[in-house]
């Protein structure tokens, strides 16, 4: 018993145990089977949400491929955000995708980073007509730019701010005050 | 869109919209040729009539519209922003501003996903308390919404009734939290207090008057023939293109898919309640008024339900690294006082990871997407606003209809200026 315990990996043991897990590790297979295994990096499961990075290259394809798939029909884009992560070199940007298919209530979570240099990621507003403003939004607040987004520009903001506010970069705090050491402050 | 309110800024919007269109488009914001005789009308930002400050600059031949090009952050408060300096309890406060007329949903849908970070069980009694109070709140929600469908049809009757019920659950709110509209309510491990008699009191009662003054109101409106043409019809929606721009709550029922977020990844022990998922078939205006009403109903339901089987027991959880000590014991008790220290000044370091919690928010899914790298503050929190994602959808829903028909698709929405812009 012991030594088909150790055959199985602890990832799989998991899996047994928890429907979430096991729902996850299904969905994976799946995945690995529609887009092959070299699609995805960085596999895991944050808090019951599986969680792939894929390539800016592929992520139209994958979303595409998704939304078409019978099987899963992942086709209800929840929502979609920028991240700013100034301290991964050639990666400082990501663009984070929700999708949730409300036919097996099945949700997942994509990730693309790409080069602060070069913020460009597809649009998906040839897939999902909700796309449209969060793209606005993400290019609002990060710069990120959606080639062949039919109406790219600012949301939120003035449309004459000559900066995007949500990089980190740009600290709420008054970045000339010396009374406050705090890590945290400011950032 | 920079100051648009002036006339060169409406110019140059309908330029750039007229330039996008060149380049034949099907997304972009469409404005026909002024040699077609048609009228440019700036509906808003401050029409009476858009409940909220958003603009809409409708292109309109004679009374019915030919495009629209909507302009939302007007009141643009940058919270995800000011999210990234806040500890997690401050946060809290700015939940509350987003959609305001279901202030505690918010509140507790942004607890919720706190505790899912941090790994907190919250009591039974707590979770039955936060139902009563998310359900009030959705019932106060959707009295607006229909009570302004009235008013904006000419019926002024029904929103004075509704907002002297409103004006009771607000009671119960500042017996639960001291607040009314902006609440605040609860905290991260549960509630700050418990229900007091007086509360239970005043729901009871509430309890017994509401169905009444809501009976009379459905019958004021639902079969009136009046309120009916006006509209039966209007500003519909086809349950795929709501999936595709992303509908959800009342608006995608309304359109026949039976998506709520309570029953489908229910959170807060709502899989403890029997209740029932009212869809429409059209998706129009009139669909979105029932669908609301059948759901004040439902949440009726629920609500009775929760204080029948009010569990007894704490009304926190204990959670002393993140649930502030009673204000006594901190003047008394040692544990207490570095316990409230730590967590006011945010001292306490939270684990690393990321979390998605969404909660079916007056108007739809309201999710929280939360990266947190461990520090007092999130590294980066997304609000996953149901307004900002549907609105896109009013320029598709209202071309081609009247311009009064589009002040009821706007109003059945439920737009909420505070969500859209965040």
């Amino acid at each position: 018993m012991a030594d088909q315990n150790e055959s199985i990996p602890a990832q799989e043991q998991a899996a047994a145990q928890d429907p979430a897990a096991q729902q996850n590790a299904q969905l994976l297979a799946l995945l690995h089977h529609l887009f092959g295994e070299a699609a995805f990096t960085d596999v895991e499961e944050s808090y019951g949400l599986l969680s792939v990075t894929t390539t800016r290259e592929q992520i139209h394809g994958i979303i595409a491929g998704l939304q078409k798939d019978q099987e899963l029909q992942l086709n209800f884009l929840t929502t979609m955000c920028g991240v700013h992560f100034p301290d991964r070199e050639g990666q400082e940007l990501s663009m984070v995708y929700h999708l949730h298919s409300l036919t097996r209530n099945i949700r997942l979570r994509l990730k693309i980073f790409f080069p602060i240099a070069d913020p460009v990621a597809p649009t998906l507003t040839d897939l999902y007509s909700c796309a449209n403003w969060m793209e606005r939004e993400a290019f609002d607040f990060y710069g990120i730019i959606f080639p062949g987004h039919p109406n790219l520009m600012r949301i939120l903001n003035v449309e004459d701010m000559d900066y995007h506010p949500m990089r980190k970069e740009y600290a709420l705090e008054d970045g000339t005050r010396e009374d406050k050491t705090d890590l945290f402050f400011g950032r | 869109m920079a100051v648009n309110d002036t006339l060169e800024g409406t110019h140059k919007i309908i330029e750039s919209a007229r330039e996008q269109q060149a380049h034949l488009n099907p997304l972009a914001p469409t404005v026909n040729d002024f040699n077609q005789e048609l009228t440019t009308l700036n509906l808003g930002p401050t029409h009476p009539a858009t409940h909220g400050i958003f603009q809409n600059i409708l292109q309109m031949d004679g009374e019915r519209i030919i495009s629209g090009v909507p302009t939302i952050g007007y009141i643009h408060r940058a919270f995800e922003k000011i999210a990234e300096r806040r500890p997690f309890y401050q946060i809290t406060t700015l939940t509350d501003r987003m959609n305001y007329c279901s202030s505690p949903i918010n509140n507790m849908g942004w607890h919720m996903t706190v505790e899912k970070l941090l790994g907190v069980e919250v009591p039974k009694r707590a979770q039955y308390i936060r139902v009563i109070l998310m359900e009030l709140a959705r019932i106060t929600d959707h009295l607006i919404c229909n009570g302004i469908l009235g008013v904006d049809t000419g019926a002024f009757t029904g929103f004075l009734y509704l907002m002297d019920e409103r004006e009771k659950v607000y009671e119960i709110y500042e017996e639960v939290s001291g607040a009314r509209l902006t609440t605040n309510m609860g905290r991260v491990g549960g509630m700050e207090r418990d229900f007091s008699d007086i509360a239970i009191a005043k729901l009871r009662a509430w309890l017994k008057t509401f169905p009444g003054v809501m009976r009379e109101f459905e019958t004021m409106f639902n079969r009136n023939r009046i309120f009916m043409d006006r509209i039966v019809d209007v500003g519909a929606i086809s349950a795929e293109r709501a999936l595709n721009y992303g509908f959800t709550g009342p608006n995608l029922r309304a359109a026949g898919v039976d998506y709520d977020v309570r029953v489908m990844n229910p959170y807060s022990s709502y899989q403890d309640f029997d209740f029932e998922i009212p869809v429409g078939t059209k998706g129009d205006t009139y669909d979105r008024f029932m669908v609301r009403n059948e759901e004040i109903w439902q949440s009726l339901r629920i609500i009775e339900q929760a204080l029948e089987n009010l569990p007894a027991g704490p009304y926190h959880a204990d959670a002393p690294h993140f649930y502030l000590p009673p204000k006594q014991a901190v003047y008394q008790n040692m544990e207490a006082l570095i316990y409230h220290f730590k967590i006011v000044m945010g001292e306490i370091d939270a684990p690393v990871g990321e979390v998605y919690h969404s909660v079916e928010g007056g108007n739809g899914e309201l999710g929280f997407y939360l990266v947190s790298d461990g520090g007092r503050t999130p590294y980066r929190l997304h609000f996953r606003r149901p307004c900002f994602i549907y609105y896109q959808a009013y320029t598709e829903m209202v071309v081609g209809q009247t311009l009064s028909d589009a002040i009821v698709t706007l109003s059945s929405m439920n737009v909420i200026a505070g969500e859209l812009d965040a």
